[in-house]
This record gives structure tokens, C-alpha cells and sequence, in this order.
């Protein structure tokens, strides 16, 4: 080739011909599907209250709710299509925790019960719970370590 | 009055905390997975030092629904733990807290898992 | 069979496309090539449990179907050469077991269509054979499971994103007459310029193609106004303006005369299908079906089709590897040029 490209400035002329995401767009929409996955959130906390449960017991009850609510929107296909619109205002939700463990459990389970749904089902979810549970435990020995000082 | 304003701050600070996420997603090679890992370690870290609880006070569910306040909460039970039961709560706070949203998703990921079937996308 | 340059051969004995097949999933059938495939499935498990069983039956569907438009039995045919995308082709080989026919199974990902175009026209050029049987396919619901996330994980595709085509063609080609001729075969070799984002294949595609065509061009003495068409497999929007502008760079036009399988297939506005289609089921059905209808019809009389394969796979692209690349290209002729 007479005008050989070395790869980084391939790199970088495949950056300039790369359509880059409509940010703004995509933001307003995470912004309004997101919020308004929170205030559903927000509703089933009123709820939960209003029948006589304490704070922490609501909170609790209504993350539960939303889980279920995520993985059956999943289950439905319809998840998948909110989220196709509102991209970060899915995922970063309780119910994309949700979808994202039940998407994997879900697709597997033609490899079976055991190996595929049952090995497969943290494939996505798993780095959270691992890193989530490793960070809470650094900062609970931090705290340990500095009430003992 | 004061139950619209708690939905309005739950959907205005919810919806902010996804636009981060959207902005992580279009500006970065982050992946989806490793942006909820940021952000629940984000939460831990926030928590940790003491600046996700006002926004929780602030915004209910606004701040508890994302995946920042699964750390938070992640953190919150490490701390109760901890000041209850020493060493042993360092083990057992994180996941204890977490627990009914784990199990929540294992039970409904397998029941739905086994209720349905993938489908074609068209 | 001659070898006209280090690339290049030139087939001899003639080398007809006696006919072909090509069958489509759901979402291809409403796209704007719908009238032009043999066969538009209504569902796309084909009525499998699995989704790797369905890519098996609708290649075994692309398969049958090319040997009946061609008036052939299994006993009549020397070879059959196919592949997929999927680890060890398993699309291919459990579709072969159920035929009786020897079996060469081919893995060229994207690239596989021409690659066994290119073999096929070998075998029969150098006279090993009369009739050889050329397939791929490639299915949506198989490659998201193994090249990307489970199906109804929600996510957002980044604008450079392709949509895996469901669909496979299959191609009879034989030393009796048929549709058109393979005149020449350009094998391309392994090109890696470094891109590592596995949404933007077309980008890390392109430059194999541009390595292979320039090869083309050079060995024959052609230029691309000799073509009616050149045709890509699945480079998509991006790799496709990617190619035209880095080929006149080198002093070759294609402007008008390059198209893209993976442009055809999808409407991108009404399909939202981003950078266009991609996977071996989309140059092997938009060439099986639109294009060798164009040849029966009379619209094309020379065309250069070219298949284009990423050769990675998603754990070492994690392991931080870019992307190698191949582009096959095949001549295809009308008679008595």
C-alpha cells in the first residue's frame, strides 16, 4: 500500500469516522426512565409504610418488589426493550440488577438446570456482588480497626 | 404536598445518579458490568465516608434504588455489624444487609429462568 | 488452474454457480431484499429447542433447498464445504451429520462464504471434482450468546454495532452450466491493524479488505470500473466508508460500484440496525439470494464479491488482543465475457 497506516494512526482515523453516541439524547432518557423507576421505587416505600411497616423493613420489602418487578419484565421481553431506549436508566437501577441476573439464568437454561442456569445465572451480576462484598468488608474492618484505637 | 415533593427529589436525584451511568457508558470503553461495579463500589466508598446517608435521607428512594445505594447499604450493615458483635461483623454486616435483595434475585432469576424461554429480537 | 500472482489464481476449467439457496430469519424477511430468498422463516427457532439446533436446521433448509433448485441428489455431490460462527462450527457439523456427503468444515467467521466459494472453485478448477456444495450461516439468537451478552440482558448498542444476520446460503457449484462462473479467486491473508472494540467490527475489518483488493486489482490487472459491482460481505456503514476512502487514497475509485451485504439487508432507519448487518449468514444470503438473482436476471455480468472475517473471539480480545482480520474475494462472471 502506498499510504500504509501505522495501527495507532489507524486507531485514530477509525475514532474520526465512528459516529459518536447522541449523548444528550441518551442522557435525557436514562434521566426519565431512570427517575421514574426510582419513584416507583419511592411509591411502593409510601406503601409499604402506609400498612404499618418501619423504615428499614419498607425499604427492604420494596427493593424485593422491584427485583421481582425487573426480572419479570425480563422474563416478558419487555425489559429488554425499555432498556434498548433508556440505556444507563435500566441498568444502573436495582431492576437491571435484576435483569442482569436473570437474562443470563435465562438464556442458559437449555444447557440445563444445574450447569447452565444454575453456573451461568452470576456470569453478569457476579463482579457486583463480589466487588460490593469485598469493598463493604474493607470498610468494616477499617471501622473495626479504628474503634479498637 | 410534602408525598409529591418526596416523588419529585426521589425522581430528580435517581434519575441524575443514571445520567452519570449514561455519561460513563457514551464517553468511556466501560462496559455495563464494570459501570455497576463502579458504582456499587462507589456506594461503599460514598458511605463510608458519610456522604450517602444525607442523600438518602434527601432523596428516599432516589438514592436507595440505584446500585450506589446497594453499596451504601452494603456498607451501612458492615458498620451496624461491626459496632454490635467487633470482628465477627466485619464478616458477616455487608452481606446481611444485602441479603433480602440476593436472595430476592436468585429466588425471582430462577423462578423466571424457569417460567420462560429466550426469545428472537427482532 | 493457473496461479497469476501470490494471491491470486485464475480458474481454467470452467466453474459455474449452478444455483443456490437462501433462507432468512424474521427481522431479514422485512427488510428491502425480502422478495429476493428462497425461503422467509416465520419463526426464527425453526421449531428447536435450542438455538444452536435452530442454526443447524435452517443451514440443513439452505442446503436441501440448493440441491433441489439445482436438480441434484446427495450422491451426486463431491464435497460439501461449510462453516459458522459458532465454537467448532457446530452450526455446520450437526447439520452434516444428518447428509452423506464428504465434509470439509471451514472457519473464516464472517469471511466463511467466499472462503468455501474460493475451495469449491479449487476443487472443481483443478478438476478434483464436478459438484461441490459451498454453506454458511449465522444466527442472531447464537452469536449474541456467544459473542456478546444473553438476549434479554437490556443494554444499549453503540452506534458501530452490527446486527448478526439470521440467515444461510448455500451454493451449487459445478463443472455443468449455471448461472454464472468463478474466473478468479484472491485469498486474502491476516491483517491486524490493532483495533480491539469488538462494536466496531466493520473499522477493524476494512483494512483486511483493503489488503485483499489492492492484491486483487494488482494480480489480475483490473480495476475496479472493470466490475459491475464489488461486492463486501459485512463491513456495514463504517467499514464500508473505511474502504472507499482508503482505497481512493491509494488510487482506486469504488465509488458507485461498492456495495455492502451488510448494508443491503437492513433498512438502518426503519430496522434500527445501526452499522448495518453482519455475521457469514448475511454475505452468504444476500449473495445466494439478491445478487445471483440479478445474474439469472440479467442486471450483473461481472462482480467481485468479497467476505470479510473477524478471527478473534471474545476471551482473548479481554485478554486484551486486538482483532485479526481476513477478506476472501471471488470473481463472478457471466459466460462468454
Amino acid at each position: 500500500m502506498k499510504h500504509e497506516m501505522t495501527n495507532k494512526e489507524y486507531g485514530e482515523y477509525v475514532k474520526k469516522k465512528t459516529p459518536n453516541s447522541t449523548i444528550l439524547k441518551n442522557c435525557v432518557k436514562a434521566f426519565l426512565i431512570g427517575g421514574l423507576i426510582c419513584a416507583i421505587g419511592e411509591g411502593f416505600i409510601t406503601l409499604y409504610k402506609a400498612i404499618g411497616l418501619d423504615e428499614e423493613s419498607a425499604a427492604t420489602f420494596e427493593s424485593i418488589t422491584m427485583i421481582f418487578l425487573g426480572a419479570l419484565l425480563t422474563g416478558l421481553d419487555i425489559y429488554p426493550k425499555i432498556a434498548k431506549h433508556a440505556g444507563a436508566g435500566t441498568v444502573v437501577p436495582i431492576t437491571g440488577f435484576a435483569n442482569s441476573v436473570v437474562s443470563p439464568a435465562l438464556e442458559a437454561k437449555t444447557e440445563g438446570m444445574v450447569l447452565g442456569t444454575g453456573a451461568k445465572i452470576f456470569t453478569i451480576a457476579g463482579p457486583v456482588i463480589l466487588y460490593g462484598a469485598l469493598a463493604s468488608w474493607v470498610a468494616g474492618l477499617i471501622y473495626w480497626v479504628t474503634s479498637m484505637i | 404536598m410534602d408525598t409529591v415533593i418526596e416523588f419529585v427529589k426521589a425522581f430528580v436525584v435517581g434519575g441524575l445518579i443514571c445520567v452519570i451511568g449514561q455519561i460513563l457508558i457514551d464517553k468511556t470503553q466501560l462496559t455495563p458490568a464494570r459501570i455497576l461495579v463502579t458504582f456499587v463500589v462507589s456506594g461503599v466508598v460514598l458511605q463510608f465516608f458519610g456522604i450517602y446517608e444525607p442523600l438518602v435521607s434527601f432523596a428516599g428512594a432516589g438514592a436507595t434504588v440505584p446500585l450506589t445505594g446497594f453499596g451504601y447499604n452494603l456498607c451501612k450493615g458492615a458498620y451496624r455489624a461491626v459496632a454490635e458483635k467487633g470482628l465477627l461483623g466485619v464478616f458477616t454486616g455487608g452481606l446481611t444487609a444485602a441479603a433480602g435483595g440476593v436472595c430476592a434475585a436468585i429466588v425471582f432469576g430462577f423462578l423466571v429462568a424457569v417460567v420462560f424461554r429466550s426469545k428472537s429480537k427482532t | 488452474m493457473s496461479r497469476i500472482g501470490r494471491q491470486t489464481i485464475k480458474i481454467e476449467r470452467p466453474v459455474y454457480i449452478r444455483e443456490s439457496a437462501a433462507i432468512v430469519g424474521v427481522k431479514e424477511g422485512e427488510g428491502p431484499l425480502r422478495d429476493s430468498f428462497d425461503v422467509v422463516l416465520t419463526d426464527d427457532t425453526l421449531g428447536e429447542s435450542t438455538w444452536e439446533k435452530s442454526e443447524s436446521k435452517l443451514q440443513k433448509k439452505a442446503v436441501f433447498t440448493a440441491l433441489d433448485k439445482a436438480g441434484l441428489a446427495q450422491k451426486d455431490i463431491d464435497y460439501v464445504l461449510a462453516g459458522d460462527l459458532l465454537n467448532q462450527c457446530i452450526g455446520a457439523h450437526y447439520c452434516m451429520r444428518d447428509m452423506d456427503i464428504p465434509f470439509l468444515g471451514l472457519y473464516g467467521a464472517c469471511s466463511t462464504m467466499t472462503e468455501s466459494l474460493s475451495i469449491g472453485a479449487m476443487l472443481i478448477g483443478g478438476g478434483f471434482a464436478d459438484n461441490v456444495l459451498c454453506a454458511t450461516s449465522s444466527h442472531f439468537c447464537t452469536a449474541e450468546k456467544q459473542f456478546r451478552t444473553p438476549l434479554e440482558y437490556g443494554g444499549q448498542r453503540p452506534p458501530a454495532a452490527q446486527w448478526t444476520v439470521t440467515g444461510s446460503g448455500c451454493a451449487a457449484l459445478s463443472s455443468e452450466k449455471g448461472i454464472a462462473m468463478i474466473t478468479h479467486v484472491t485469498s486474502g491473508k491476516v491483517i491486524d491493524k490493532g483495533i480491539s472494540d469488538l462494536t466496531n467490527m466493520g473499522a477493524a475489518m476494512a483494512p483486511a479488505a483493503i489488503d485483499t483488493l489492492i492484491a486483487h486489482f494488482k494480480e489480475t490487472g483490473q480495476k475496479p470500473s472493470d466490475y459491475d459491482l464489488i461486492l463486501t460481505g459485512d463491513l456495514g456503514h463504517i467499514g464500508s466508508d473505511i474502504l472507499i476512502d482508503l482505497m481512493g487514497r491509494e488510487g482506486y475509485n469504488l465509488r458507485n460500484i461498492h456495495n455492502d451485504c451488510g448494508k443491503m439487508i437492513f433498512d438502518g432507519e426503519k430496522q434500527d440496525t445501526h452499522a448495518g448487518g453482519s455475521g457469514c449468514g448475511c454475505c452468504a444470503s444476500v449473495l445466494c439470494g439478491h445478487i445471483m438473482g440479478e445474474f439469472k436476471k440479467g442486471n450483473l455480468n461481472k462482480i467481485l464479491v468479497m467476505a470479510t472475517g473477524a478471527l478473534m473471539n471474545p476471551m482473548i480480545v479481554q485478554q486484551g488482543e486486538s482483532i485479526p482480520c481476513i477478506a476472501h474475494a471471488v470473481t463472478i462472471e457471466r459466460e462468454a465475457q
